[in-house]
């Protein structure tokens, strides 16, 4: 069954502070090597660009780890080599062609563009690798900070009914005064009770006040009635359990990868489609693991890069790829992703109508899912909602052939240049039940 | 005057019917039959319900139903893992392949989604066509019933290794003793695996190949090679006669596999000339149905009266009888030859013969049309090597019988004969796609994928030469029939790449394998045969007719094929199943037709029910021993003394039990004959229930629903004329004034002209009531198959149906009183006319009428115009009032009286996980408690609109289109937007001949019909 809240919160909440105190101890850490900045992030910066697709310090990728490269080979060797490696194996260098043999004859691009101190920073960066980034403090702060905001509500409506009941304290306490002044001591207990009976007889008595509470109850109980069945259906925020913590902030905010690189047909089809796995293994067969302090929210445990990495070995597993021998197994599973955005079955929807025709940017609906680790239902999918936007869309007739002659006679005929959606028949109901 | 004509749909409606009379006024005539519960008081008073508990029932359902409604089930999306570059998911693939299933031929576009085959529509660029059959093959792929899953011995599963070292040790050691092999096939008609097969010969010389038609044509092809020295089927090209006579020969239907495009590209009326078609038969076909002038002609007749034309065209004296049609005869002899080579005879007796008597006269005429070059190569079956076969393996001659796709312990004459001989044979291989008896009784059952899901060559005429490429991944554990005599013998190429070798070198001339796999044709240049010098004597062919057509008394009973069923190969199917018969349009059965005046001697009826359903009595019917019992339908026009009976049911052996109905007629199809003389008729006891729509969906009495025209009138009487007009506007009267009825209305006229408005044409001319539009609408719209009960009583769910019209020339009962005739003398004189009516189809939908009845009655606004002229149904919306279809004019809405879907009462397609793959995702199955009816495929105009939109282009010329009119193999069907000028459907809506049916309620419908022209033949 579909639940639409989040799931388990003291679970969470415990595991966040059990988080906190983890990443407090650890950042007790300290790093005290000298590092010249400057050059590791130049460095590192050539790296990514120009030999993470093929290398990684730490681990053999298409050609061999770098992490230490130049404890291994002389710096002459290394520039050489680096600058254009066809040509030092050409000149019979043995360690050259015995390193190009090694990785079974697969050639190395040549970079005849670097400088010797770009080649340099670049090494320079393998040897003393990432700069070591103060994740404790960030981290927390940012587990707190989520922390106090989620729960800002909830301690809004404890203050509420704290407040309430005082309130309620303070009125029986001034009655309890109003009583000792009017003189009657001795009965203390007994008329508060007394006098909250002659109330309760007063209001019995009185017709008015029954009717009007009679109309009051029934309106409020159909305005709940109304609104909760209103609601049934209604999947707002609907955000299931996915079999991979896979992180849109990751890769469409953080890495801006565009949303039509994986859902690529929604540019041709109804459907906006879920990226097959071959389209993952494209970045995925070069990114074994993320990032250094990558951090996911996912199903309210925080996910650090040993569970991340865990998450991209799932990847692997139904792609069949071997990460230790980096070749196709052959053994493929699909994953099997929960779907979010259920429209019934009598609902026809196409995304490249809306994306291809329309040009509606894929947020407009489906929310800011560059922001979300976990994704979810933003919008409600309800006809109401649907038909808003077919109201109030305007629609561009210029600039396509298609409605060339519709336009014309739009602005002949009615003397009208712009329309909207519904004016050109998308409310009929035929145009999305069928 | 044609206007005046009135038409009818049943016998029943011939006589003083008060139930048809009733159901003329009412469309749902069963009263609620509240009675039969209120008004039993005993009853009420012991029932343990009270009206409280009754309360609580509802309560408590109705609370739990709205809880369950709040959570939805969570669904799954799962990704391929490499997905495949052609497919996008939510986009359809279109394949060009061929089918050929041994009966069945034809060039085709296969749409796929996701994958999976949806929809066969014909390769009209290769000029291909497709029939109701055709359509529907697309279901017996997922026949999940039948289709053979594994390979098999004698019921065990084994492998495909198993298989062939088993079976190949057994043949290697067969031709070491030289003991004979046959090989048993249907037609393949396909040139790379007919080498294979030579080839498999040449490893096996002990083999024979052997061809097997269930309904057989070999008299043809056998006159063919008597007479041109080449074993197949000449070709008729019909749109260049102008006289056609046809002996029972039913080309519009399976006569040489259908010739209904070029018969209807024969007969434009726009182009001032028509064919003159008249057609000599006994059973009322659809051929006749369609013909100019129908002569009604007992079998035996009909060989004298081909006889006496031979005589009349080629002055000759072969020796004849006179019958009572010779009048008949003489006038078209005159016809034929003054019209000469354009003119041509054609027979649908298969007797070489009779076929040879045919060729000579077509000779004589030194017809253009008949063309024996080009020929055709389907229905190669050769009738005497069967008989051989079987005889020679009764006699325990044969070591190995290997079956490929043939059933004949179902579909031969001499079954019992096959079964025993298959038994003494030592080896018993039977390669089939489906299960049959056959594969049962033989001891290897080898599934071979069905055509959908298989490479191969086709071949059926001369000229086109098709390709077959899979469609779908094997569903099953199948190994294509090619591949496996390929491995038998010896040879390691696959049969794709083998198919490649010979395509290219042998028949594409240079052109590139990757074009032609994308086209699916290739037109090959004829070579010039060498001239064939004949020695065959006319004289005597003719002379050993004549002594053959013995008149044995008795009934003489004329096997034929029906365009739903065929053959019967595709019997497990229930769109064909539920595809109501053109002419009788009784589903779900076959029947013994008989004539009005023989049911009459004989004490036959056809009582119609009063809820619409029709009745038959059983006949007992033998012929030289055999026996069967079969219920009678009598059918108006069918010769007196003869009998009809359809092949192609009463097949039972793995059938799903719904589909085990009707008559199998195999057994009375002797010597592989469609006339059989000396048959007799007995009523035994006991009555049937037809699933029979013909006196369902009336119109209610009202006319204007046909208008036919002779050819003389379309070209010099004024349509509108007041008088004589054959296209008369309907007329009513308006503040005492007669007015043309469009020129007053109860609404308000919206402005159409802005972006789309849809129209759909219909030709009532050269529609020939083929039905492909039908299951090709079943297909495109998710109709459900209902089953033979429902749609007896009426709740059939076409959303497309193909009305039958009968009219004769002879007025009705009111204008016969008027002539002052008595009671008695108005039934006799309809009676005789009803004895050769003639017939009219008209396809009927919803109409989309502008002004829609349907619309304004609906409480809950679920039915509601589109601006692009679409009367549109929002099943979501609906609340089953059916208020609408008891409004609606032309009966074409229909009711989900039941869930179709996932219902074990409805076993048909939907109902299991192979029959829902051929659903078409882009439409809505739609649940129970809902009325649907036509879009005019809206999922299809969106599509092709959006489409347009995306390649930021206007819609181009006759791009829109519908199921029904894609299907139309005869352009009967023209859907178009009429506010693009250069679409079709634009000329033909302004056209002369377009009328809208029940004009004068003026609801406007954007559906519109052609005046039919018949072709009288007058100076």
């Amino acid at each position: 069954m579909k639940s639409v809240l989040l799931h388990s919160k003291i679970v969470n909440k415990l595991l966040k502070g059990f988080a906190i105190v983890l990443l407090f101890s650890i950042s007790l850490n300290s790093y005290s090597q000298d590092v010249d900045a400057a050059r590791q992030a130049e460095g590192r910066k050539l790296f990514k660009s120009l030999c993470a697709s093929c290398h990684k310090l730490d681990k053999k990728l298409v050609g061999p780890a770098l992490g230490g490269v130049e404890g291994r080979r002389e710096n002459e060797w290394l520039l050489a080599w680096i600058r254009n490696n066809v040509e030092l194996r050409a000149s019979g260098d043995k360690d050259a062609i015995a390193i190009y043999e090694e990785y079974n004859g697969s050639p190395m691009s040549a970079f005849p563009q670097l400088s010797d101190g770009q080649i340099n920073d670049i090494l320079y960066y393998t040897t003393v690798g990432d700069p070591v980034k103060q994740v404790a403090a960030t981290a927390g702060a940012a587990v707190s900070v989520g922390d106090g905001s989620g729960g800002a509500p909830k301690w809004i409506i404890y203050l509420l009914a704290a407040a309430i009941i005082v309130a309620f304290l303070m009125i029986a306490s001034l009655l309890k005064q109003v009583n000792e002044l009017k003189g009657k001591k001795s009965e203390n207990k007994s008329n508060i009770k007394r006098d909250l009976q002659e109330l309760w007889l007063g209001v019995k008595g009185n017709t008015f006040l029954h009717v009007l509470t009679t109309i009051f109850v029934l309106l409020m109980s159909a305005y709940i009635v109304f609104g909760t069945l209103y609601k049934v259906g209604v999947n707002e925020g609907y955000m299931p359990l996915q079999p991979i913590a896979f992180s849109h902030k990751i890769h469409s905010g953080e890495n801006k990868i565009e949303c039509q690189y994986c859902h690529s047909s929604a540019k041709h089809s109804k459907h906006s489609g879920i990226p097959s796995v071959n389209v993952c293994m494209n970045c995925h067969e070069n990114i074994a693991e993320v990032a250094e302090g990558t951090v996911v929210e996912w199903d309210g445990v925080t996910y650090g890069k040993a569970q991340l990495d865990k998450e991209i070995a799932k990847v692997y597993d139904a792609a069949g790829w071997d990460p230790e021998e980096l070749e196709y197994t052959g053994k493929t599973k699909p994953i099997k992703w929960v779907r979010i955005h259920n429209l019934p079955d009598f609902a026809y929807f196409n995304h490249s109508q809306h994306v291809t025709v329309g040009g509606i940017e894929c947020q407009k609906c489906h929310g800011p899912v560059e922001t979300y680790d976990e994704m979810r239902q933003y919008s409600p999918l309800t006809m109401g909602w649907c038909i808003n936007c077919h109201r109030e869309t305007k629609v561009d007739l210029k600039g396509t052939e298609y409605y060339d002659n519709i336009h014309k006679e739009l602005a002949e005929k009615y003397n009208v240049d712009k329309v909207t959606i519904a004016q050109l028949g998308g409310l009929e109901c035929g145009k999305c039940h069928y | 005057m044609a206007s005046n004509k009135k038409y009818w749909k049943s016998v029943e409606e011939l006589k003083d019917s008060s139930i048809v009379e009733t159901l003329s006024k009412n469309e749902f005539v069963d009263e609620i039959a509240t009675d039969d519960f209120l008004g039993d008081k005993e009853t009420l008073e012991n029932s343990s319900t009270s009206r409280r508990d009754f309360l609580k029932y509802v309560g408590f359902t109705t609370a739990a139903a709205s809880l369950a409604a709040c959570e939805g089930p969570v669904r799954k999306s799962i990704p391929y893992v490499v997905k495949p570059n052609d497919i996008i998911a939510g986009v359809a693939d279109w394949y060009a392949t061929s089918m050929a299933d041994g009966y069945d031929f034809a060039n085709v576009l296969v749409k796929t989604r996701e994958g999976r085959p949806i929809q066969i529509m014909p390769n009209k660029e290769a000029n291909g066509t497709t029939t109701a059959r055709v359509q529907a093959a697309i279901l017996s792929l997922y026949d999940e019933k039948l289709r053979l899953k594994e390979p098999s011995k004698s019921g065990e599963v084994i492998s495909w290794a198993d298989a062939d070292n088993a079976i190949g040790a057994q043949l290697a050691s067969f031709k070491n003793q030289n003991k004979p092999v046959v090989l048993l096939t249907g037609t393949l008609a396909s040139p790379s695996t007919e080498q294979i097969i030579a080839e498999f010969i040449e490893a096996y010389p002990n083999t024979r190949h052997v061809v097997y038609d269930s309904v057989s044509e070999s008299g043809a092809a056998d006159a063919m090679l008597a007479m041109y020295g080449k074993r197949a089927l000449p070709n008729y090209h019909l749109n260049k006669a102008k006289t056609i006579v046809s002996f029972g020969a039913d080309f519009l239907s399976d006569f040489h596999g259908g010739f209904e495009k070029s018969y209807v590209n024969g007969r434009k009326p726009e182009t001032g000339e028509m064919s003159y078609h008249v057609q000599f038969e006994s059973n009322m076909s659809l051929t006749g149905a369609n013909a100019d002038k129908r002569v009604v002609v007992k079998p035996s007749d009909q060989i004298f009266a081909l006889l006496n034309l031979y005589n009349a065209i080629t002055g000759n004296t072969v020796a004849s009888k006179s019958t009572p049609v010779d009048a008949e005869v003489k006038k078209m002899a005159a016809e034929l030859k003054k019209n000469g080579n354009k003119s041509v005879v054609l027979t649908g007796l298969n007797d070489k013969n009779a076929q040879l008597v045919a060729f000579a006269i077509n000779e004589a005429l030194q017809s253009d049309v008949f063309d024996t070059t080009n020929t055709l190569n389907i229905r190669q079956g050769n009738d005497v090597e069967v008989a051989q076969l079987i005889s020679d393996m009764k006699a325990g001659k044969i070591a190995g019988v290997l079956t490929h796709n043939v059933d004949p312990i179902y579909s031969s004459a001499n079954a019992t004969a096959f079964a025993e001989g298959l038994e003494k044979v030592a080896l018993s291989v039977a390669l089939s796609t489906e299960d049959s008896a056959t594969v049962n009784a033989s001891t290897y059952a080898l599934p071979t994928p069905h055509f959908l899901e298989s490479w191969g060559d086709t071949q059926f005429d001369n000229v086109t030469y098709g390709l077959m490429q899979p469609t779908i991944q094997p569903l099953f554990n199948t190994r294509q029939f090619q591949d496996t005599l390929l491995k038998w013998s010896g040879n390691t190429t696959t049969y794709y790449e083998y198919l490649k070798a010979h395509a290219s070198t042998t028949i594409l001339e240079g052109s590139s394998w990757s074009t032609v796999l994308h086209n699916g044709y290739y037109k090959r240049s004829i070579v010039n045969q060498d001239t064939f010098k004949s020695t065959v004597s006319i004289a005597s062919a003719a002379a050993e007719l004549f002594s053959g057509a013995k008149k044995a008394s008795g009934f003489e009973l004329n096997l034929y094929t029906k365009t739903g069923l065929g053959d019967g190969r595709q019997a497990n199917n229930p769109w064909l199943q539920e595809f109501p018969d053109p002419i009788t349009r009784t589903s779900w059965d076959n029947y013994l037709t008989m004539s009005i005046a023989d049911a009459k001697a004989l004490g036959f009826s056809n009582p119609v029910k009063d809820n619409g359903a029709i009745n038959g009595d059983y006949a007992k019917i033998s012929l030289n021993g055999i026996e069967a019992v079969v219920p009678v339908l009598i059918q108006p026009g069918q010769a007196k003394g003869s009998v009809g009976l359809a092949l192609g049911f009463g097949k039972t052996f793995g059938l799903k039990e719904a589909m085990q109905v009707g008559v199998n007629a195999y057994p009375f199809y002797t010597n592989s004959n469609n006339i059989q003389y000396g048959l007799t008729i007995e009523k035994t006891p006991g009555y049937h229930e037809f699933a029979c729509t013909q006196v369902q969906k009336t119109i209610a009495g009202r006319h204007d629903i046909l208008k036919v025209a002779s050819l003389k009138e379309y070209k010099t009487v004024e349509p509108k004329d007041h008088h004589h007009g054959w296209n008369k506007p309907a007329y009513v009267s308006y503040d005492h004034q007669e007015v043309e009825a469009n020129t007053i209305d109860l609404w308000d006229e919206h402005n159409r002209e802005l972006g789309h408005h849809f129209n759909l044409s219909i030709d009532l001319t050269s529609c020939t009531g083929c039905g492909a539009c039908v299951v090709a609408c079943h297909a495109e719209n998710n109709v459900p198959v209902v089953g033979k009960r429902e749609v007896r009583v009426g709740r059939d769910m076409h959303w497309l149906r193909i009305d039958r019209y009968y009219s004769s020339s002879v007025e009705t009962r009111e204008d016969a009183k008027e002539l002052g005739l008595s009671r008695g003398d108005t039934y006799k004189a309809l009676e005789t006319e009803a004895e050769n009516p003639e017939v009219t189809f008209q396809p009927m939908m919803c109409q989309h009428c502008n002004h829609a009845p349907c619309e304004t009655v609906c409480p809950v606004a679920a039915t509601t115009h589109g601006r692009q002229g679409q009367n549109q149904m929002t099943y979501n919306r609906c609340v089953g009032t059916r208020y609408c279809a008891n409004n609606c004019p032309y009966r074409v809405r229909r009711f989900n009286w039941f869930e179709y879907a996932n219902n074990n009462q409805f076993d048909f397609n939907m109902n299991n996980q192979y029959g829902k793959m051929v659903l078409n995702p882009d439409v809505v199955v739609r649940g129970r408690g809902v009325m649907e009816k036509c879009s005019m495929c809206i999922q299809m105009t969106q599509a092709t609109i959006l489409e347009a939109k995306k390649e930021g282009r206007p819609v181009n010329t006759d791009e829109f289109e519908t199921a029904c009119s894609s299907a139309c193999t005869t352009g009967s069907l023209v859907f178009g937007d009429v506010n693009n000028k250069e679409d079709k459907v634009t000329a033909l809506a302004k056209d002369k001949r377009a009328y809208n049916v029940l004009d004068y309620l003026q609801t406007k419908p954007n559906v519109i019909y052609q005046v039919k022209i018949k072709n009288t033949n007058e100076a």
